[in-house]
């Protein structure tokens, strides 16, 4: 199938699902602590947050990507050898285009929890304090379990956004959908076939993602009742 | 450090140029197209306004990335049926591909937001205007899109950020934006984080400008809206 190539687009298919998945839960982490951090009384914290999502949010995934695979590497190894080591240094594509990709979605995330967390009652957070509970444990049995259906449309978005820019990774030649797609492409010169092969791939991801999300926030509202 | 960054600026800054110029070009057609098409999408007519809806699926569900190296390299696919045409020579240009993949996407994105707007509008005002006896294209001139815009502006403003820094995968077909410059000089001198840091910076520079300017139109656009200041 696809002049044997069919497998190969397979291949690249599971790397990026894989790509997606690790960065979207790095993202979901990162979000977390950093909407922690937003909404702490210390104003150093605060402004640390503020400034990570403002340059995350602001600069092109692209640029990051390439700052993080080609420039932290060979930063580590100047500042080494300002001290009088050597050593070289490469990154793996995987694991820094996951980092890069989650660090920036993270800045996202960020927001909808910031904003999911806003969004519980003050009144259970009170009810829950009243009755002993400690700050961690009022989080871990009351606010996090409701922060979810109110994070849940905003985290759907990210990830839509978020599995599009792990094509991105190609250029760090991580064979990824993309990247075995451009293979493919240049090898049989059929590029119109193999990148349409590949876009309506991410589309069915997209309508995949998109029926989950549905599905998600349908369990997720299931205990609310409505007018 | 300081050296290179300093001795790369002007080029840089000639890449910012292409950068402000990819945005603007892009975001002008656009929006040029996303207007009809937001119209069609809002149709009541299938014909109208179910291909439009297939259009916006396929430019917002699949990546950027991919629908540039699908007009970029895949053109070359109908390379003498675009001959024919005499397209090719457009085609052939990276700078055309990037601006002609970049308005597309966009459109797509925009004719949504807009969408939003018009069906927000409320419609005791186009009660009000059908009952002053405005024909369909004055109610939608005068009336409906006036109202959808303002209501759409937030949405747009994030748009035209994300199209902005979208435009740095232009990079990838060898246009010289921020991007494409950065890559060619840090590879030349290996100076990796001096020069995609120094690009980095650039781009905050122009996201937040942008951003700034998009917010003070939003103030004036809607400065009807807000309550009068309790100043007496």
């Amino acid at each position: 199938m696809l002049y044997g190539y069919g497998h190969l687009l397979l291949k690249g298919f599971q790397l990026t699902v894989l790509v997606g998945v690790t960065s979207m839960a790095l993202a979901i982490f990162l979000g977390l602590f950093g909407s922690w951090a937003k909404l702490s009384s210390s104003t150093y914290v605060r402004v640390a947050a503020n400034l990570y999502t403002t340059v995350f949010r602001g600069v092109p995934e692209l640029v990051l990507i390439l700052l993080v695979y080609y420039g932290v590497p060979t930063l580590v190894q100047d500042l080494l050898s300002s001290f009088g080591r050597d050593i070289v240094l490469n990154f793996n594509p995987f694991l820094s285009g996951v980092c890069t990709i989650g660090v920036i979605y993270g800045a996202f995330t960020t927001e909808v929890f910031r904003g999911a967390y806003m969004a519980v009652d003050k009144g259970q957070i009170e009810a829950a304090r009243s009755f002993g509970m400690n700050k961690a444990l009022t989080f871990r049995r009351i606010t996090l379990p409701q922060m979810w259906r109110f994070a849940l449309p905003g985290l759907g978005n990210v990830w839509m956004v978020l599995i599009k820019a792990t094509a991105l990774v190609s250029v760090i030649q991580l064979p990824e959908l993309m990247r075995n797609a451009d293979i493919a492409a240049k090898a049989t010169r059929k590029p119109f076939t193999f990148y349409f092969v590949a876009s309506l791939i991410y589309l069915t991801i997209t309508v995949v993602s998109m029926l989950i999300q549905h599905w998600a926030e349908i369990w997720a509202n299931r205990g609310v009742r409505r007018a | 450090m300081l050296e290179i960054i300093l001795n790369s600026l002007p080029r840089l800054l000639s890449g910012a140029w292409v950068t402000v110029q990819l945005t603007g070009l892009s975001v002008f057609f656009g929006l040029f197209l996303a207007v009809p098409l937001a119209l069609m999408r809002v149709s009541k007519y299938k014909l109208l306004s179910y291909p439009v809806y297939c259009f916006n699926f396929y430019f917002r569900g699949t990546p950027l990335l991919v629908q540039i190296f699908l007009v970029y390299y895949g053109s070359g696919q109908f390379f003498l049926f675009l001959q024919d045409l005499g397209l090719w020579s457009l085609f052939r240009e990276a700078y055309f591909c990037a601006i002609f993949t970049l308005t597309l996407n966009t459109a797509a994105y925009t004719a949504e937001i807009l969408r939003g707007g018009i069906e927000a509008v409320p419609f005791g005002e186009i009660e009000a205007a059908r009952a002053c006896g405005m024909s369909k294209s004055l109610l939608y001139r005068r009336i409906i899109l006036p109202k959808a815009f303002r209501i759409a502006w937030p949405a747009y403003t994030n748009e035209v950020i994300f199209l902005l820094q979208a435009t740095s995968l232009v990079s990838i077909i060898t246009v010289m934006d921020i991007t494409g410059v950065a890559q060619v000089i840090s590879a030349k001198n290996f100076a990796f984080y001096e020069i995609f840091l120094t690009a980095s910076a650039l781009y905050l520079v122009l996201v937040y400008g942008v951003l700034f300017i998009f917010r003070k139109a939003e103030k004036r656009i809607t400065n009807h809206l807000r309550q009068p200041m309790m100043s007496e």
